[in-house]
């Protein structure tokens, strides 16, 4: 990703935020097929904020956008039309959503949001006008000045509260009392035909507010207040400042202003000469109450009923932070560092053998903060599932729109939190599965009545956390998968492998994820292709999760995704073979054993057996699978583990355990990995010692086996 | 600071560590040579061909290990105090080279150098060209990039498979 000013990122950052809260809400509302409220006020400000920010940037397609998109939410709000066409202002709101998104993704790869909206602006303003027509109001009233008009014959001259001015968070410690010695009067005029004065304005207070010690303005809103515009063309632009700097340099600072006409540069002796100087005191005022200035309080907004969802914008700024993820994972990183660093520590050979009380009191003291550091470390890196499910509502959304059919999106356990980069690779799969669930699962309203169901289908997208994974399953009550179609897709692609009767369902079922498969004749906009299934087979096992399907005929299919909660570090059984080390993954150790004679028996192929749970279980000797010599052969004298994976069990055979150790994943370098299968080898760590472990995946060991 | 980088390439430019396998003297492109270690203790891998030693922690970094000797298809030599591992980068990928012994970075301009004979062994495919010394020996001079090139291996490495691959542990 390209490195962006963090001006840019902090911009990228909060307009993402407002744009997924306008598609929840534009969802939301189109839901329950009207505008609250507090909804219209909700996407109102956060259109307003996108174009207040945007406008600042010089993004001015973005900022047009969205003022288009607010004058429809301000008409709504002003004069409650009765005749809405929810879903047509949701779509508004969507494509108005979908293009900003588009313009982030451009700002986030380090290229200039060029894109042109005009022809949205175009169909917003068309769309307001027949709108306001419809309802009966004259289109060409301009709404915010017969309003403003309105507001100040009621309330004439309103107190100095509504004053607003850029200042550095704190107060006390602006230059003026030291360096500030000359105080000016300025006062600007744009060229009107150069557009945006209120942007303008605002540069030059952002430059001036470096140099200035103190400085005042008017209008004092520049951004908020519509009418500021206006009132820069007709009076100019009046700042009032002090500043160490001397008049030629103030005004040349000045004067890089662009589209600038006029420039007025008086000295005045002290600020008392001043029209316009607050007193520290309302300055305090002022200080806390716009302390943000990108989340500007509109004061004509009536008061906010209880806070809504959204921490992390207004007044709960102090108690959130966002951090870039790199930072997280050099963090990350150190702390696997250090748990390897403690056991070279505490099981350095030198001390192997000693009586050491005191030392191994503070050992274990250093071991127990070190667990909870990582723990910790660990945490912060977990987010909620909500973000990513919530955006499979547009998905649904769109695709019952296109497709005439009719699908609600059920969310169970949203709140269920994975590792950072498994909620990053977790959304592109969900989004294909979901989208397969509603074209080929969910039936056309009409087929689902004559089937006895509700016309509208349900897909359940629920998460929970298992032991050590997290399973995702999507649920729909569709029609199901067809097993004799699959089956003869998977024939005429050549991927049978063995005679037909042998599949079982769901042998069958997990063709789909075959790459190219796809058994719907006519392909749609949006499944079908064949290309997706695959991938997301792949994207899943990139976070070392698997993937099934299983489906009822007639009631509908489900998936279920199982993956790994974090990917960093996990507890492992350290083995050795012949010299050589080894590591299993804990969670999959059901127990160890020395086997006794006569315990093991042999299959018709040879393969050695036991009995474990009443059922005969495989073993599986590393050293004849690796190679290695050296190694114990004699069962009787080695150790078993006996390992789970998908319900079955597998015993291995090595020499002897060494011991359980926190262990940091590692890949096996890709180098390696493009040449051989990796027989059973999903890793490598590094363990206390210096040296390399290769870690073993029971799962994948059982794999071999069955094939 | 593309100024100073270009002078960095250009400091670099033509220089090749040479090192010895057997009799015969190699050179590799100093600029990705990122350091030279004595052998280390070396973690094997299954399913690689007999070359590929495994992978050795170099501070904390996974890196995979080859030995050149085998790789050119020679004797296998047991690793003594003067066996070295040239860690390279190619890619942001790195490697690790067991050769004999380096010796030292010589300046061998283009002008020094010729192509090498275009004969069929799998080997020659390493060797991009043949530098000539003032003192009558030749550096062959490796192409680094082909080293990295997972095809390459995998055409080589069948061929090693039906050698039969020797399994000695380290």
């Amino acid at each position: 990703m390209a490195e962006n000013e963090p001006m840019v990122e902090v911009f990228i950052y909060e307009t993402r935020q407002f744009l997924e809260q306008l598609e929840q809400v534009a969802l939301a509302s189109e839901d329950n097929g009207s505008f609250q409220p507090e909804d219209v006020n909700e996407i109102f400000r956060a259109m307003h904020t996108i174009k207040g920010s945007a406008a600042m940037m010089l993004y001015d397609e973005i900022s047009h956008l969205a003022h288009a998109v607010e004058d429809i939410f301000f008409y709504i709000r002003e004069l409650h039309p009765e005749k809405i066409d929810v879903s047509a202002v949701t779509d508004i709101v969507l494509t108005a959503v979908d293009f900003m998104n588009g313009e982030m993704d451009k700002l986030d790869h380090g290229v200039q949001p060029d894109a042109s909206s005009e022809e949205l602006q175009k169909s917003t303003h068309e769309f307001l006008r027949n709108f306001k027509l419809e309802n009966g109001h004259d289109p060409d009233v301009d709404l915010r000045k017969a309003k403003k008009a309105a507001r100040k014959a009621a309330e004439p001259a309103e107190p100095a509260k509504q004053q607003y001015f850029i200042q550095a968070v704190k107060p006390e410690e602006v230059k003026t009392e030291s360096g500030s010695n000359h105080v000016y009067k300025a006062v600007l005029r744009f060229d009107p035909e150069g557009g945006m004065v209120e942007v303008r304005a605002f540069g030059v207070i952002n430059r001036l507010k470096d140099q200035a010690g103190e400085l005042h303005y008017q209008p004092e809103k520049i951004i908020e207040d519509e009418t500021a515009a206006d009132a820069i063309i007709k009076d100019g632009f009046k700042l009032w400042f002090t500043t160490g700097l001397g008049a030629e340099e103030v005004r040349k600072l000045l004067e890089e202003t662009m589209c600038l006409t006029g420039l007025e540069l008086t000295e005045l002796s002290s600020v008392a000469e001043c029209e316009y100087w607050p007193t520290p005191k309302q300055k305090a005022v002022q200080t806390i109450e716009e302390s943000s200035p990108i989340v500007p309080v509109r004061p004509e907004a009536k008061p906010r009923p209880v806070p809504m969802k959204q921490a992390g914008h207004d007044g709960h700024e102090s108690q959130m932070i966002s951090v870039r993820v790199d930072k997280l994972d050099r963090l990350m990183e150190l702390v696997g560092e250090m748990v390897i660093a403690e056991s070279m520590v505490t099981q350095n050979p030198d001390i192997r053998g000693l009586e050491l009380s005191n030392f191994d009191k503070a050992a274990r003291q250093l071991h127990k903060i070190n667990g909870e550091l990582q723990d910790r470390v660990m945490a912060l890196r977990m987010v909620p599932l909500e973000a990513t499910f919530k955006k499979m509502n547009r998905i649904v959304r769109d695709m019952t729109k296109k497709l005439g059919k009719q699908a609600k999106l059920v969310l169970v356990g949203e709140d269920t939190e994975v590792d950072k980069n498994v909620m990053e690779h977790i959304g592109d799969p969900l989004m294909h599965i979901i989208r397969n669930s509603i074209d080929h699962g969910i039936e056309m309203p009409e087929v689902r009545k004559e089937a006895g169901k509700p016309e509208q289908g349900t897909v359940v997208l629920s998460a929970q956390n298992a032991g050590g994974e997290v399973v995702i399953r999507i649920e729909d009550d569709g029609g199901g998968m067809n097993r004799d179609r699959i089956m003869k897709k998977a024939r005429e692609k050549g991927l049978l492998t063995k005679p037909e009767e042998e599949y079982t369902d769901q042998e069958v079922y997990s063709f789909i994820f075959a790459p190219g498969f796809s058994t719907k004749e006519q392909v749609t906009e949006f499944s079908g292709r064949g290309v997706g299934m695959d991938v997301v087979v792949s994207n899943i096992k990139a976070l070392g999760g698997n993937i099934t399907v299983d489906s009822n005929p007639g009631k509908g299919s489900v998936t279920i995704i199982r993956i790994p909660l974090t990917l960093a570090i996990v507890e492992g059984m350290c083995i050795k073979v012949g010299g050589f080390g080894y590591t299993i993954p804990i969670s999959s150790i059901c127990r160890s054993f020395r086997p006794e004679e006569g315990e093991i028996f042999l299959d018709v192929s040879g393969q050695e057996m036991f009995m474990e749970e009443g059922s005969p279980c495989p073993i599986v000797r590393l050293h004849k699978l690796y190679d290695i010599g050296n190694a114990r052969e004699q069962l009787t004298e080695g150790i078993l583990l006996v390992t789970e994976a998908d319900d079955r069990y597998l015993g291995i055979f090595a020499d002897e355990l060494v011991g359980v150790q926190q262990i940091v994943v590692k890949p096996v370098p890709g180098y390696i990995q493009a040449m051989t299968k990796m027989t059973g080898i999903t890793g490598c760590t590094i363990l206390g010692d210096g040296s390399i472990s290769l870690i073993i995946a029971p799962g994948k060991l059982m794999g071999l086996l069955v094939e | 600071m593309d100024e100073e980088l270009l002078q960095e390439e250009d400091t670099q430019k033509d220089k090749y560590l040479t090192f010895t396998l057997g009799e015969e003297l190699y050179g590799i492109d100093i600029r990705v040579v990122i350091e030279i270690i004595g052998i280390l203790p070396i973690t094997k891998v299954p399913e690689v061909p007999d070359y590929v030693r495994g992978i050795i922690n170099l501070r904390g970094k996974i890196i995979p290990v080859i030995d050149m000797r085998l790789r050119f298809g020679r004797e296998f030599r047991p690793y003594t105090d003067r066996t070295c591992v040239i860690v390279i980068e190619v890619k942001e990928v790195l490697l690790g080279l067991i050769i004999d012994g380096v010796s030292e970075v010589l300046s061998i301009p283009e002008g020094q150098t010729v192509a090498p004979p275009d004969l069929k062994s799998a080997s020659n495919r390493y060797i991009r060209s043949i530098g000539k010394l003032p003192d009558t020996k030749v550096v062959l001079l490796l192409d680094w990039e082909k080293l990295f090139d997972v095809e390459e291996e995998k055409m080589l490495s069948g061929m090693n498979e039906e050698r039969g691959s020797e399994n000695g542990a380290v």
